[in-house]
């Protein structure tokens, strides 16, 4: 097995030098195996969604190295990066473009991190991919790759997100609280699809939750962030007998209490 | 009344071009680009100039597309290079263009008078005046959309679009998004340099003030075309811009057939304009007005 991400001693401040001055990443370092399906949880302001966004490159850092399959990204520019990574957004409007029809999107991803040429952007026979990937989601988004996505519902955008994400198999897979804006019962099956996409192809995956029992009940690896500092890291056997009562004692003792969330426990 | 419909025809054929470049960067990349008000004085001048000057019309009129799309990559680098934001960059280019428009012509306007254009380059053929304004605006239009169609069907095309719809999503996608707005803006005051140049030669002059307005004129032909035409493909989308510029030019034709001074005739445009605009939300808002409200379904899903 070989890492697949390695993070070393990550600082991040925003707003340097101000009143607004936030220390947000404190020496973060993080390592991922290949095939490590890990889950992130921590409260508002804990620094899970500037870890990812360093890692995607839409944020520069301020000193620390990161490594995707070995390669320094530390310094590359965000869509340089994209070739390694797939990303799926907390916002369903995010991730797709709105004003272009599913397949349009499909092609757009299908070249994620390829050069982009005067070759035509979505040859006819794309489209029998296409209709292969969306009928696993079971969504019946394959009778409707001519539609504009905007007139789509936003789990059913998120969906096609994981598709784009994943067509082109990634070395890394970012998921920043993809189901938070999504009614329980849409977020449970876009869920659902999420592990089933992983496990396929045995993606390497970290994926922010602000719900405890889904950080348990997904993935092999568990860690959970307060004020900038990974405070615990928990896989394996551990991982699989934990239970939200015990998740909450180890954060206390871990000096966090202060930081949990009223959303993290309204969520339980 | 006829000539009127016909002139005003021909006119609007040549005012499509330029049509076509606002509608790239104000509806395909979202941007609204005021550079296009000094590009398009900017390839009339260039065009006049080189044509008094003994250039073949056709050569002067591609050295027009070119200046146009040197003023395009400047808002361009403005804005995704340094930073300015979009509307300001605009700006800061159409003022510039004021003082090189003076310099490529050196003096305020020049007048064409017995000088070849591209129109009489089909004079050989029988055709002349009105009539062959007419053809070569229709075939030259014709060409664009054409090319804009096979362009915006490319991998790059497609790139373009993604960064005018969604800029997080095409960059996660891989997309140099401020190479795409660079190219975008190049090609389109391009078209804008392009149809000022042959604005010029069709009225054999060129004037520092032509430019003034143009942006609200073409925003006025997108939304005439939008709003008679435009359902489906892109290339029909296309072909409603160019519609739209032409039954633009109709309708200025009647209102200064009816009287209305050709100094108000900016007055009109820009609250036509305006009120195209503001319908939609006009629209909504008296809809939530008279509409019992309620509770919306996704926050009685949050608050479970």
């Amino acid at each position: 097995m070989t890492d697949m991400l390695q993070i070393t001693n990550l600082h991040k401040t925003f707003n340097p030098g101000t009143p607004n001055e936030n220390h947000v990443l404190k020496g973060v370092s993080l390592t991922l195996k290949e095939g490590d399906y890990v889950t992130v949880i921590g409260g508002n302001g804990a620094g899970k969604s500037t870890l990812l966004n360093s890692i995607a490159g839409t944020i520069g850092v301020d000193s620390g190295e990161i490594r995707i399959d070995s390669v320094d990204v530390t310094r590359l520019p965000e869509h340089k990066r994209a070739g390694l990574l797939g990303r799926v957004f907390q916002d369903p409007m995010q991730g797709t473009a709105a004003k272009m029809s599913v397949s349009e999107n499909l092609a757009l991803a299908a070249r994620r991190g390829k050069h982009r040429g005067l070759r035509w952007g979505l040859p006819k026979g794309e489209n029998q991919e296409f209709i292969k990937a969306l009928e696993m989601l079971g969504l019946g988004l394959e009778r409707r790759l001519d539609d504009k996505i905007g007139l789509l519902s936003g789990g059913q955008r998120q969906a096609i997100t994981l598709i784009m994400a994943t067509m082109q198999k990634p070395k890394l897979l970012l998921l920043d609280e993809h189901t938070a804006a999504l009614d329980p019962k849409t977020a449970a099956k876009v869920l659902d699809i999420t592990d089933q996409v992983v496990n396929q192809s045995q993606l390497t995956t970290l994926m922010i939750t602000h719900n405890m029992n889904d950080a348990i009940r997904h993935g092999n690896r568990l860690i959970m962030m307060d004020e900038g500092r990974i405070i615990l890291d928990i896989q394996g056997e551990e991982k699989k007998k934990l239970t939200v009562d015990q998740l909450l004692k180890l954060f206390a003792q871990a000096g966090g209490e202060n930081a949990l969330s009223d959303r993290m426990l309204l969520h339980n | 009344m006829l000539n009127i419909v016909l002139g005003a025809v021909s006119l609007g054929l040549l005012w499509a071009i330029m049509t076509l470049g606002v509608f790239l960067t104000y509806r395909i990349l979202d941007y609204a680009d005021l550079t296009v008000e000094g590009s398009i004085t900017m390839g009339a001048a260039i065009a006049a100039r080189l044509i008094y000057d003994g250039v073949d019309p056709v050569l002067a009129t591609a050295a027009a597309i070119a200046g146009g799309m040197a003023a395009g990559w400047v808002t361009g680098v403005l804005h995704t290079k340094l930073k300015i934001p979009g509307l300001l960059s605009g700006i800061l280019s159409m003022i510039a263009l004021y003082s090189i428009n003076i310099r490529i012509m050196g003096k305020a306007n020049i007048t064409l008078l017995k000088s070849d254009t591209v129109f009489t380059g089909i004079s050989a053929l029988g055709i002349t005046g009105q009539w062959a304004v007419m053809l070569v605006g229709a075939g030259l239009t014709a060409a664009v959309i054409l090319f804009l169609y096979w362009f915006f069907g490319t991998e790059l095309g497609c790139a373009i679009r993604a960064t005018g719809d969604n800029e997080k999503m095409a960059r996660a996608q891989g997309i140099n998004t401020d190479t795409m707005k660079l190219l975008g803006l190049m090609l389109s005051n391009g078209l804008v340099a392009f149809s000022g140049a042959l604005i010029a030669q069709n009225q054999r002059y060129a004037d520092i003030t032509m430019g003034q307005g143009a942006i609200v004129i073409g925003l006025a032909s997108v939304i005439i075309g939008e709003v008679l035409f435009d359902r489906g493909g892109f290339l029909r989308r296309f072909f409603s811009m160019a519609l739209g510029a032409v039954i633009y030019r109709i309708i200025i034709a009647f209102v200064i057939e009816l009287g209305m001074q050709p100094t108000d005739l900016r007055l009109f445009t820009a609250i036509t304009v305006a009120a195209a605009l503001s319908i939609p939300n006009i629209q909504g808002k008296a809809i939530t007005l008279f509409r019992p409200r309620r509770v919306s379904a996704g926050c009685a899903v949050q608050s479970k």
